[in-house]
């Protein structure tokens, strides 16, 4: 098992290395803070050339990869190129974003899995039930909803729900905006009001938009294997009811469940782009959109090289899964 | 399906009367003639009621993008009237906060998003079918490149790509739908190629193959028509995805961009509105919603039409 782990990992070494060129191609190609200052009057030519060659952008591109790829290696990523901003270290700031991103989309992607999961699993075992029926269709409007707008109606929801607590003469709850730096203070009551009113609506959104897919992944796998002959068999010679779904359907319905958490992992950070944008979350969403805005080819290229990494990960946790799930896929 | 008296000749003939000899007349014939293969499909699909309802708004939808400037002439560009007027009679949804018409830029929006939908959607399908055919059939160095390649698209975000590519190009719809489908052929890519590894096993590629069939030969007459089941499925849902992706590059303000615009445009720019003037929110979203809804339906159908033993409703 750790020598596949290891395999792995070196097999993604060279899709990274490969992927950071083109990354770095791609975000060379986008612009760079000088070229937007060419646009802009009163700029002299002279000018833009001393802060192209104190930036390090008056060099082939080739020369720039190789310089920022060494520094990358050896843990520095470095600072922020965009004009008009605080020259800010880069592996500090995505880093912080990554650490508020990871507190929603883990919490979030959790609450889907399970969810989705045991609906799914309901739903197929009571198959044309009302509940069926329900989760069914419940799940299919959901799959088809911009999380955008899922987002947006649960932010006004939850302010005209706030408006309600506080004509109540309570506290507003429900939080529109970034967790407070420095975590919640206060009793233990309060830290869980604050929590959970800072977490609910985000966590809420990108849930429900998972937890469609999981539970129609679910119900239909689920139901494949319901009505394969091994589990015929497993009934056929007496075996309870519960067993035969939890022990011969279940572990088997899981693969393909599998499968869309890998796929899915990508996703999840481009479902949090909107929610974080919606929410005001200061996330690894909200770092994309502002590198984006100000052309920070730097900022950009730490972004994308974490995000990849991540996604090679999810897909290492889903390969290893298959093998526990299925032994026969057991990784040599 | 016995059920069906089309398949069945025995229910569907009338019987010899009595005493009379038993010759099958040329009219007996044809009630019992062969039946192409889509001709059975269409039947199973339109037998399949949600999914005809999806169709029919699908076009429905179509039809409010492509013939409604016929008949709601005013201008999308015409800034005279104040902004934020109420719904009236001039204005049936009102106008937004340039003074636009909100009727006439969801008619433009709705045209754009489905668009870009369908350019994606075909065009991420032909790439992806391809590759992953190839990667199929041919195996070995082919096989290993094409599914390298696939891995290495994958580990970057689409719609990360997709939001610095059009910071970097333009946000007009089709570079946006042309940067989508560039970076969304992918999931197509590995389904097919997982079906044609399959496939290429079966007895009549070998045959094909034994009378000198040529590869293109036998990718585009001999798999790809044995995979245009899960291929029409795939691209029906590749329809839906991009229409909910290009509202959320959009809506982050990096993707489709003035003067052109999309139901995600529309929505980006009148949210903040939802409590006040809700008209200008449920406009756009009822309409992705409902194409998105739509398309699903529709390739749910066509995944019953294709493959009745995978049915998920009761007949």
């Amino acid at each position: 098992m750790i020598r596949y782990i290891i395999r792995r990992l070196l097999i993604s070494v060279p899709i990274l290395a490969i992927g950071s060129l083109l990354a770095f191609f791609l975000v060379a190609a986008a612009g760079n803070p000088v070229a937007e200052l060419k646009a802009k009057p009163g700029v002299t030519a002279q000018q833009i050339r001393d802060l192209e060659s104190s930036l390090g952008l008056d060099q082939p591109i080739i020369v720039r990869y190789w310089k920022w790829l060494l520094d990358f290696l050896q843990g520095d990523w470095g600072k922020s190129i965009a004009l008009g901003q605080a020259k800010v270290d880069i592996f500090d700031s995505v880093m912080r974003a990554l650490w508020i991103t990871a507190r929603l989309v883990i919490g979030a992607e959790l609450l889907a899995i399970v969810l989705g999961v045991s609906v799914g699993v309901l739903a197929a075992v009571k198959q044309y039930s009302i509940f069926d029926y329900l989760a069914t269709s419940s799940a299919f409007l959901m799959f088809s909803m911009p999380i955008v707008c899922v987002a947006v109606i649960l932010k006004t929801y939850g302010i005209k729900f706030n408006n309600l607590l506080e004509s109540l003469g309570m506290d507003r709850w429900l939080s529109t905006v970034s967790p407070a730096a420095g975590g919640f203070q206060g009793s233990f009551g309060e830290v869980v009001f604050k929590y959970t009113g800072t977490y609910l609506l985000p966590t809420l959104s990108l849930t429900l938009i998972s937890f469609a897919a999981y539970s129609r992944f679910q119900r239909a796998s689920m139901l494949e294997t319901l009505n394969s002959d091994y589990v015929r068999t497993a009934r056929a010679k007496g075996i309870s009811q519960r067993r035969v779904i939890f022990r011969h359907a279940f572990r088997n319905a899981l693969i393909p469940v599998t499968t869309l958490f890998s796929i899915n992992s990508a996703a999840l950070f481009s479902g949090a782009i909107i929610t974080e944008t919606v929410f005001g979350w200061k996330g690894m969403g909200n770092l994309l959109v502002q590198s984006i805005r100000t052309f920070d080819p730097y900022m950009l290229m730490g972004w994308l090289m974490v995000t990849a990494t991540l996604v090679i990960v999810f897909n290492l946790v889903a390969d290893i899964m298959y093998g526990f799930l299925d032994p026969r896929i057991r990784l040599a | 399906m016995p059920s069906d008296p089309a398949l069945n000749p025995l229910g569907a003939t009338s019987l010899p009367p009595a005493g009379g000899v038993a010759v099958a007349t040329a009219s007996e014939f044809d009630t019992t003639k062969a039946r192409k293969q889509s001709t059975l499909i269409l039947r199973r699909f339109f037998r399949h009621r949600l999914a005809v309802v999806a169709l029919v708004v699908f076009l429905l939808i179509c039809a409010i993008g492509f013939l409604g400037p016929l008949f709601w002439t005013v201008s999308v560009s015409d800034t005279s009237s104040r902004g934020y007027l109420p719904p009236s009679a001039a204005h049936p949804l009102g106008t937004i906060q340039t003074g636009k018409d909100m009727l006439a830029q969801l008619i433009i929006g709705t045209r754009l998003s489905v668009q870009i939908a369908l350019v994606v959607a075909i065009g991420s399908t032909l790439v992806g079918v391809l590759l992953g055919a190839l990667a199929g059939y041919l195996r070995g160095v082919v096989d290993s490149a094409i599914s390298r390649f696939v891995d290495l698209m994958l580990i970057i975000p689409q719609i990360a790509v997709a939001a610095i590519l059009v910071r970097a190009l333009s946000g007009s719809w089709y570079t946006v739908a042309f940067i989508l489908a560039a970076f969304g052929w992918m999931t197509i890519a590995r389904i097919t190629r997982g079906e044609t590894l399959s496939l290429a096993q079966r007895e009549f590629v070998e045959a094909a193959r034994a009378a000198g069939a040529k590869t293109r030969w036998i990718i585009f007459r001999h798999l790809v028509p044995n995979m245009i089941g899960t291929i029409t499925v795939n691209t029906t849902l590749a329809v839906a995805s991009a229409v909910l992706s290009e509202a959320a590059l959009s809506f982050i303000g990096l993707g489709v961009q003035p003067p052109d615009t999309s139901l995600g445009l529309i929505i980006n720019e009148n949210y903040s509105q939802i409590t006040n003037r809700p008209w200008l929110f449920w406009g756009p979203f009822v309409i992705i919603v409902l194409l998105s809804l739509a398309v699903n339906f529709i390739g749910d159908g066509l995944r019953d039409a294709f493959d009745p033993r995978q049915t998920k409703v009761r007949a």
